[in-house]
């Protein structure tokens, strides 16, 4: 009478979670295109970023290579960091409009609904690398001409912006709504973007802040990125190490966290 | 243990943190295999919360409860595996189809690749979705999602179903579609619980009603059962003021099995007679020298037998009665689940 089966055994629990995953992440990936207008925004949104720090900062912030150079892995970096913010309000618009409640009596992996929101939102940062790889060249961006350590730093940025999604996983959950998780994001990404290598070197700040800025995660990315994409005097291994450290680091703080407050939702 | 219960809950109780309500006080119900059972009660009442602990969404303080002798806390996969839910609770994804909602989760109850596709179109024919089957669900109408909630709880065959208030807020004619819908699936074995706030839905859909309030259960039989407790007709009556009310409800006492109700200026009474019983009052209130105000004949509500149970009305907002606004109207009960 019931299709189900009732005792699975670890292998078949370990492909359902799997195949749950990839269920959910494809409902994640077809919500994004049912509204183009947020596809088309959230595209323009680092465009835009690129044209005004490039044509407004760009003559008075002197670096080495030229300021688009400079700025280009930095803008990375932040487009997908505040790209978390979308892990955000997706979960709080899913816990909100009682789809959860749903998922929660299914049979499926409770790894699913987390598991498939960070997977949709990593996809959606590929594709992000690859339409501000595109402006970036327009507008003079020239990174050395070395594929894999390009395909590197993305590795490294995309595993940045991947472990901090599920920070605000967990803000997602813990938000009353979908409104508020998203002001709730904005105190923690504004000043962890712009107190950064991102668009300005960290040596002309004040004291104070460079002790911050030097050493908090997305300099890191951004200084790793810049190593591999840039090289000559951006070159930085260390960096590197430092940025995957911050990575690993902060999912196995972070994973954890959402998953106990998913249990508890 | 007893296999042929579907659904057993012993001493179940939950209080929410927030505002310290309790959802749940002691709760105990049993569904035999193949049987619906209507869950009835108002606004807070404790239904979702009881719906909410037996499909695993949330666990119990205290208390046990096992479907198909699947302990909700301790085998809550098995349980999810043998359940579905429909209703207020649960809910479909607004921006995806018809057809990705249904396919969503018969992959989320990993039924075999091949079967989800066709399952999905049998129910969106069954249900009459068929040709909104491509249309975001966002274009549907209130009684279109509803039919695609329940089918989607349907999408693995489970052999207990949980409608959580399926027909709240729905227009007549939805509901009465709907209706048609769950006593098809009864009739193919399905073993439901059902919630509602409708006398008249549990009437027409439960073998069995179970009364819940402030998390309790209060009362339960066959829906002939609880009407025959009742009387078969409310007669009420409102006078020129509270006192003649009282003094009216005493003139009228022998005419009901049930001790008269006075509320303000107005008198309740169940009889079973209702039109010569009515004539009757009225002969006595006019030689008794009152003022008579307003008459009504009805047909038992869920009111009225809260009334009947409990001898008061069920959530009566204390600040409306205050501005002396109250009359029948018990909206202002508040939702904890």
């Amino acid at each position: 009478m019931s299709d189900l089966a009732i005792n699975p055994t670890a292998t078949t629990s370990l492909r359902w979670a799997v195949s749950d995953i990839a269920t959910v992440t494809r409902r994640n990936v077809i919500r994004q295109f049912r509204v183009p207008e947020a596809i088309f925004f959230s595209t323009l949104q680092p465009i835009m970023f690129v044209l005004l720090f490039t044509f407004v900062f760009g003559g008075s912030i002197k670096v080495a290579g030229g300021y688009t150079n400079y700025l280009m892995p930095g803008i990375f970096v932040q487009t997908m960091v505040f790209g978390a913010v979308s892990t955000t309000i997706g979960l709080a618009e899913d816990l909100q409009s009682g789809l959860l409640e749903r998922f929660r009596a299914l049979p499926m992996s409770r790894a699913a609904v987390l598991g498939g929101r960070t997977s949709a939102d990593f996809m959606r940062n590929m594709f992000v690398i690859v339409i501000m790889t595109a402006v970036g060249l327009m507008v003079g961006f020239r990174p050395q001409p070395n594929v894999l350590d390009y395909a590197l730093a993305c590795v490294i940025m995309l595993l940045f912006a991947y472990s901090l999604m599920w920070g605000f996983a967990y803000i997602g959950l813990a938000a009353p709504n979908a409104e508020t998780a998203q002001l709730m994001s904005f105190p923690i990404l504004f000043p962890l973007t712009f107190a950064s290598s991102a668009f300005a070197p960290v040596a002309g700040m004040p004291g104070w802040l460079q002790a911050f800025a030097a050493h908090q995660p997305v300099t890191q990315a951004v200084d790793a990125a810049r190593s591999l994409m840039l090289g000559g005097t951006y070159y930085n291994p260390g960096a590197i190490w430092a940025s995957l450290a911050w990575s690993v680091g902060l999912l196995a703080i972070l994973a954890p966290l959402a998953v106990r407050k998913y249990r508890k939702v | 243990m007893a296999i042929d219960l579907a659904v057993r809950a012993e001493g179940l109780s939950k209080t929410f943190k927030k505002g310290d309500v309790k959802a749940l006080v002691d709760f105990d119900l049993e569904v035999p295999v193949g049987q619906v059972v209507g869950l009835l009660g108002p606004n807070g009442a404790g239904k979702t919360t009881a719906v909410r602990v037996l499909s695993t969404i949330t666990r119990p303080d205290q208390g046990h409860a096992s479907i198909l002798g699947y302990d909700v806390v301790k085998q809550a996969a098995q349980v999810r595996r043998t359940i579905g839910l429909a209703g207020q609770y649960a809910t479909v994804d607004e921006q995806l189809t018809g057809t990705e909602n249904l396919t969503m989760v018969g992959n989320l109850c990993h039924l075999k690749r091949s079967s989800v596709a066709p399952r999905a179109a049998e129910l969106l024919e069954q249900f009459g979705l068929s040709d909104a089957a491509d249309r975001p669900v966002k274009t549907y109408s209130g009684g279109m999602r509803r039919r695609l909630d329940l089918a989607a709880a349907l999408v693995a065959r489970p052999p207990i179903l949980f409608l959580d208030e399926p027909t709240t807020g729905l227009d007549p004619q939805s509901r009465l579609a709907l209706w048609d819908v769950i006593e098809a699936l009864v009739a193919g074995g399905t073993t439901v619980l059902l919630t509602t706030q409708y006398l008249e839905e549990a009437d027409r859909l439960a073998k069995d009603i179970v009364v819940i309030d402030h998390g309790s259960v209060i009362a339960k039989g066959t829906p002939a059962e609880l009407k025959a407790d009742l009387g078969n007709t409310v007669l009420e009556l409102t006078v020129e003021s509270d006192d003649s009310a009282i003094t009216v409800a005493g003139l009228l006492a022998d005419l009901s099995t049930k001790q008269p109700h006075v509320d303000g200026p107005s008198v309740e009474l169940t009889v079973d007679k209702g039109p010569s019983v009515a004539a009757e009052a009225l002969r006595r209130i006019d030689a008794g020298g009152f003022t008579l105000i307003g008459l009504s004949l009805h047909e038992p509500s869920l009111d009225d037998v809260f009334l009947a149970l409990t001898g008061k009305k069920t959530e009566v907002d204390t600040s409306a009665l205050a501005d002396g606004s109250a009359g029948r109207g018990r909206k202002s009960s508040k939702e904890t689940a």
